[in-house]
């Protein structure tokens, strides 16, 4: 394993590359059209909301590979011819856009409706108290589950091998099938993968633990009595009943 | 209508067939991973202090690893150490190992949903383990588990597409070898797939959703 990592560095090195920074770029554009969708999926237009539902409902219920063979394969066929690498990260972002979308949509619902009326009042536009109040909270509330649809689409970004993008899997397939040490190539490239998403998911555990304990937004109405229980019992209980809704949501 | 030409009887029935090799790959998966999914998560729930420990990495690093990557070693790998798998068995074993990590997390959060107390219940009536978690923990937890184990199982269908990477005849193969003949069946074809994907994918959320109004 040592000899193939030291042979293959550069390719490697440039597998790694292109996994993160295709995974940085579909983030960001995701981000954005997710945030989008997730506020077209809760206006108030009907029209909207169906839009925005049909697509979300759309991409997460076929797989990805599907989406990104629609990019590599019909459409340079039919209409422009792009590469690989963007038709990959196209696809991806179309899926993940869904899922990010369906995550900020529970964060945007976490939020009391008294924040809104308290924006209306104080003569806020629509949109400023979208920007202003709403979003900025709900981004807090939905870090981690948002963190884990990072390490999701790092570990989606190897559909960039079946396109040939040259990304980690790539580079290890091609490796594997030189020098026939599948399985030193593999545990390999399953480590530099780790390396990627191990720390991430460790990361996003532990700020789930620091804002379940911060802020409990369904929680209001609990009883002082049960407050005090909630402090002397440890904070994993509460992190897990923090999971167990976040899993419900998704 | 050229397009319309694409979807003969022949094409059809062949990415039907394709269609039955994807839901056998996933009922099949899915009945696994089910088991041990429920079994890793019960033990990690358990916490018996070095199993525990040892599981819970484990488990950290097959759901960190791509699934891609999984199939890779269970197809091109695994038989270096000896262990050779046909296609269609190391695409269930690729997809039950990361599966059952995925649902051991769902079942352990869901776990920790029923009130201790009904554990130290169980335990003053003089149940042993395995009736206490099988009769009293795991019913009530499922209701609370079913929506996320529902999602799982059609990321499960999804994923099972990857398995086309090894040449298993699923339905993304099966399309890819009628439209890799002709080029005037890519689209027609292409949308026949997803729309087949979609079908049972859509299905199995509604279902769940009734379910869940059900209960």
């Amino acid at each position: 394993m040592n000899q193939l990592m030291i042979k293959f560095m550069a390719d490697l090195q440039a597998g790694l590359v292109v996994t993160l920074g295709a995974s940085i770029i579909t983030l960001i554009f995701s981000l954005l059209f997710g945030t989008l969708l997730a506020i077209g999926q809760l206006s108030k237009y009907s029209w909207l909301r169906k839009l925005a539902t049909i697509y979300v409902e759309f991409f997460k219920n076929i797989p990805l590979l599907v989406v990104a063979m629609f990019f590599f394969i019909v459409v340079p066929l039919y209409f422009i011819p792009i590469n690989g690498f963007t038709a990959g990260v196209l696809g991806l972002i179309l899926y993940t856009t869904a899922f990010i979308a369906e995550t900020i949509r529970t964060g945007l619902l976490s939020i009391p409706k008294g924040q809104k009326e308290a924006g209306q009042s104080t003569g806020l536009r629509e949109s400023e108290i979208m920007r202003e109040i709403i979003l900025p909270q709900a981004f807090r509330v939905v870090l981690p589950a948002l963190g884990n649809q990072f390490v999701d689409l790092i570990k989606n970004s190897s559909i960039l091998a079946v396109v040939a993008a040259g990304d980690l899997m790539y580079h290890g397939d091609l490796i594997a099938s030189n020098t026939f040490q599948t399985l030193d190539t593999y545990l390999l490239i399953g480590l530099m993968y780790l390396s990627l998403t191990l720390p991430l998911s460790y990361l996003m555990r532990y700020l789930e633990m620091r804002l379940a304990w911060g802020y409990q937004p369904k929680r209001f109405s609990l009883k002082l009595s049960q407050l005090e229980w909630r402090k002397k019992s440890s904070r994993k209980e509460l992190i897990n009943n923090e999971t167990v809704r976040s899993l419900h949501l998704d | 209508m050229r397009l319309l030409e694409a979807y003969t009887w022949i094409n059809i029935r062949f990415l039907l067939e394709g269609l039955w090799v994807t839901v056998q790959v996933a009922l099949v998966a899915i009945s696994f991973s089910f088991i041990l999914g429920i079994v890793l998560g019960v033990l990690r729930h358990i916490k018996v202090p070095i199993i525990h420990n040892v599981l819970t990495l484990t488990i950290d690093i097959i759901r960190n690893l791509p699934l891609m990557l999984h199939i890779f070693i269970a197809y091109f790998a695994l038989p270096q150490i000896g262990i050779r798998l046909n296609v269609f068995w190391a695409a269930i074993a690729a997809l039950t190992v990361f599966e059952s990590a995925m649902i051991s997390e769902i079942v352990r959060a869901g776990l920790k949903s029923v009130p201790k107390g009904q554990i130290e219940a169980g335990q003053s009536t003089g149940l042993n383990t395995m009736q206490i978690y099988g009769e009293i923990v795991l019913p009530q937890a499922i209701k609370t588990m079913l929506p996320a184990l529902v999602s799982q199982f059609i990321s499960l269908i999804k994923d099972s597409s990857l398995a086309t990477m090894i040449a298993l005849p699923d339905l993304t193969h099966h399309a890819k070898v009628i439209y890799s003949q002709n080029t005037q069946a890519v689209l027609p074809i292409y949308l026949a797939m997803a729309v087949l994907y979609f079908i049972i994918c859509y299905g199995l959320s509604r279902f769940s959703k009734k379910l869940e109004t059900a209960y």
